[in-house]
């Protein structure tokens, strides 16, 4: 595979933004004036570094020494059993260092942020990976790093909030709103306004102002390339289908981009669906937002009728955000990709599917692309063969799922927060099992 | 001359700057807002800036994220400025309105601009959205004859204080350090010189926000622009001293903006 770490940067996409970031009637810069000449300057040094071959180097060296790129294709044929006999194959993003995609941007930004003479990296985190690997190249670069996250997360990711201070980070607990990714990111602006002169902000996913959905994109387009190589080469064709847990968007758009101009692929992307979106609680904001500013971007969120931003749920901390990368908005109103919510219960049961049947521990956020993924073979039938973005690994969520599971000593499954894997489940072959009804929380106890 | 032009101009006469005072809307209730905001301009408030409340407003510190929180937790409905705005103008108030954009997207732009200038509003102050973004917003302004302030920073390029005093009509607000809302013991030694960098570009009231508390500090910044703008400092007093205190945080601020004559604090 003759893919280079660095080709979706070298390489400028042909789906890119105007020069002021619009996607459609998406993207741009919805933030302070006082922000503007760093995003100016941010764009400035990208674009200069694309073209230059020291700094394509050195990211392709890091990706290739530091993360483990490129990032294997794994053949999931038990797994597949229980999709309607569908051919799934896992983009194994949980095996590069840090156990996600996030390093892929993280590793990029950093190196710019050094080009920059900026000293001082900030950076939001949800599940805590993306804290997690901008601490790690922030230790790697020699780089002060402040992590923000929502005081809910820190409680539900307590694993990777010591995992970043063992890397040396500061990590910063948010009591605002929701306490969580949103807020989380609402405070890193803040410090960013205060500080920016000194200080990069990292931004985690496809969001936000203008450069950073597009120059983000760019740093995961590697994830699609790979892969979209790596299965032509094992099947000898193009999948029928593309699967990725969306929650900022980026691995989604990571995975997606190398397929966009492939008209017989589809791109579905999964949201978590919480308890149900007819509950009102989840964090579906393509399936059920409606376009508006946030964050510094138009692109769609989770609203009231005022225009003030809704509250997400979700078990998957990484998707727990009322708004979602602008390019995603733009993909969904052309057509290009789908959007589908995935409820905490079936993404659970996916992720307990994926322990037992192949021995992988996948992360919430990725089990939610794992629930799609037998959800579309199910729906496509044997003959297909569908690519799964697996974002990241499950280590941070071992508590979280174990208390879902009952597998707490002391817990029975009973009196545990969530369902318990029933034996029968286990068990269950493949003619078995029925098509499962969206949402459905098939074959568990329930809550 | 647009109506935030004439009041400059009004105090530029008298050798004065304006006092801008910031409150949010529906702070601590609906009634209750208009009661303090009626009170500022009793003090000596020239113009008020009223605050939309919003889930998550980014250019403000603590002081201002609280009082937002305790409005919308208070049931504060976005129509609700709309009430704010007329009952403080029928009191004699002029008033602008501070709103981060996606409560006037969600509304429809041209719509929140027509109600608006309907209850009697001057203008509106964006401070998330720059000249760039905003066609949809500067067509409506202009349709209902409404000011419309963007905000120019001390990291601002001089192509964007023009451009940005060019889309600007009423004043120009002039962050006088970089940051968040909230207020500080100093006031900012970036500021005066944004001032003349602005001067240079256009000939428009400039008014200079973040970080004012004291006479003092309003003298000062009186000193070399024509607005002093003030939003932490009044939710502080307000919270401590309700109606009174927040009339004679404004008296003692007018003061100051007068040139400091009484200033002995
Ligand atoms: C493993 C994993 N997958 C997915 C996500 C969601 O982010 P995005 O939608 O930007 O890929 C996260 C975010 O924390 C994550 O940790």
């Amino acid at each position: 595979m003759d893919v280079k770490a660095s080709d979706g940067v070298a390489h400028p996409s042909e789906h890119d933004p105007d020069e002021r970031g619009h996607f459609g009637r998406y993207g741009g810069r919805f933030v302070p004036e006082a922000l503007i000449a760093a995003l100016d300057e941010l764009s400035v040094f990208y674009q200069k570094a694309r073209a230059d071959p020291d700094f394509l180097d050195e990211l392709d060296r890091l990706q290739r020494d530091y993360t483990g790129r490129p990032s294997p294709l794994t053949d999931v044929p038990k797994l597949g059993e229980h999709a309607g006999g569908a051919r799934i194959l896992l983009k194994r993003e949980d095996l590069n260092h840090t156990g996600s995609h996030k390093i892929n941007n993280v590793l990029g930004q950093a190196l710019l942020t050094k080009r920059m003479g900026k000293k001082r990296v900030i950076a939001e985190t949800g599940a805590g990976q993306h804290g997690v690997a901008t601490a790690t190249a922030c230790a790697l670069l020699g780089l002060e790093c402040v992590v923000y996250m929502g005081e809910v997360d820190t409680e539900r990711q307590a694993l990777n909030v010591a995992r970043m201070r063992l890397l040396g980070a500061t990590v910063i607990p948010v009591k605002t709103g929701s306490r969580t990714l949103k807020d989380a990111i609402n405070e890193a602006l803040r410090d960013w306004v205060t500080n920016v002169d000194e200080t990069h902000y990292l931004l985690g996913t496809v969001a936000g102002p203008h450069p950073f959905p597009a120059m983000v994109r760019d740093f995961h387009r590697v994830i699609g390339m790979e892969a979209r190589a790596q299965v032509l080469e094992r099947v000898g064709r193009l999948p029928d289908a593309v699967a990725a847990c969306v929650g900022g968007g980026s691995n989604a758009i990571g995975i997606f981009h190398a397929f966009i101009d492939d008209p017989g692929v589809r791109l579905v992307g999964f949201e978590p669906g919480g308890d149900g979106v007819e509950t009102g609680r989840h964090g579906a904001t393509l399936s059920e937002g409606s376009p508006g500013a946030l964050h510094g971007a138009m692109s769609y969120l989770l609203q009231d009728e005022d225009g003030q931003t809704a509250e997400s749920h979700s078990i998957s901390a990484g998707l727990d955000y009322p708004g979602v990368g602008p390019e995603h908005a733009l993909l969904k109103d052309l057509g290009r990709a789908e959007y589908t919510p995935v409820t905490d219960a079936e993404a659970m049961e996916a992720f307990a599917l994926l322990c037992r049947t192949e021995g992988i521990i996948p992360a919430i956020e990725s089990a939610h692309a794992i629930a799609g993924a037998l959800r579309l073979g199910r729906e496509l039938g044997p003959d297909a063969v569908i690519l799964v973005n697996l974002s990241g690994r499950g280590d941070k969520d071992v508590d979280t799922a174990a208390r879902w599971f009952g597998m707490i000593e002391g817990e029975s499954a009973a009196e545990a927060s969530g369902t318990a894997i029933a034996e029968s489940d286990l068990s269950r072959g493949p003619t078995q099992d029925e098509p499962s009804p969206a949402g459905a929380d098939t074959g568990a106890v329930q809550r | 001359m647009s109506a935030v032009e004439d009041l400059f101009a009004g105090t530029r006469a008298e050798g004065r700057a304006a006092l801008v005072g910031y409150l949010p809307a529906g702070y601590p209730s609906v009634d209750g807002s208009v009661e303090l905001l009626s009170a500022m301009v009793e003090g000596g408030c020239d113009l008020l800036e009223i605050g939309v409340p919003y889930s998550d407003p980014v250019m403000d510190g603590p002081t201002i994220q609280a009082a937002a929180d305790t409005a919308l937790r208070a049931g504060f409905r976005l129509r609700d400025v709309f009430t704010v705005v007329e009952r403080v103008a029928a009191a004699g108030g002029r008033a602008m309105v501070m709103t981060y954009y996606n409560p006037v997207l969600r509304y429809g732009v041209d719509a929140f601009a027509r109600d608006f200038a309907s209850a009697g509003g001057l203008g509106l102050i964006t401070p998330d959205l720059i000249p760039d973004e905003a066609d949809e917003w500067l067509a409506a302004s202009d349709a209902h004859g409404l000011d419309r302030t963007f905000l120019v920073a001390p990291s601002s390029s001089e192509e964007r204080i023009e451009s940005t005093a060019r889309a600007s009509r009423g004043f120009l607000y002039a962050t006088s350090t970089m940051g968040v809302t909230g207020a500080r013991d100093a006031v900012a030694s970036a500021a005066p010189e944004l001032v003349e960098r602005c001067r240079r570009h256009t000939a428009l009231a400039i008014g200079v926000g973040l970080g004012v508390r004291s006479a003092a500090q309003a003298a000062e910044v009186a000193s070399f622009a024509d607005g002093v703008i003030v939003g932490s400092a009044f939710v502080t007093a307000a919270e401590r001293a309700g109606a009174r205190g927040v009339r004679d945080l404004a008296a003692e601020l007018a003061a100051g903006a007068r040139g400091g004559a009484t200033v002995g604090a």
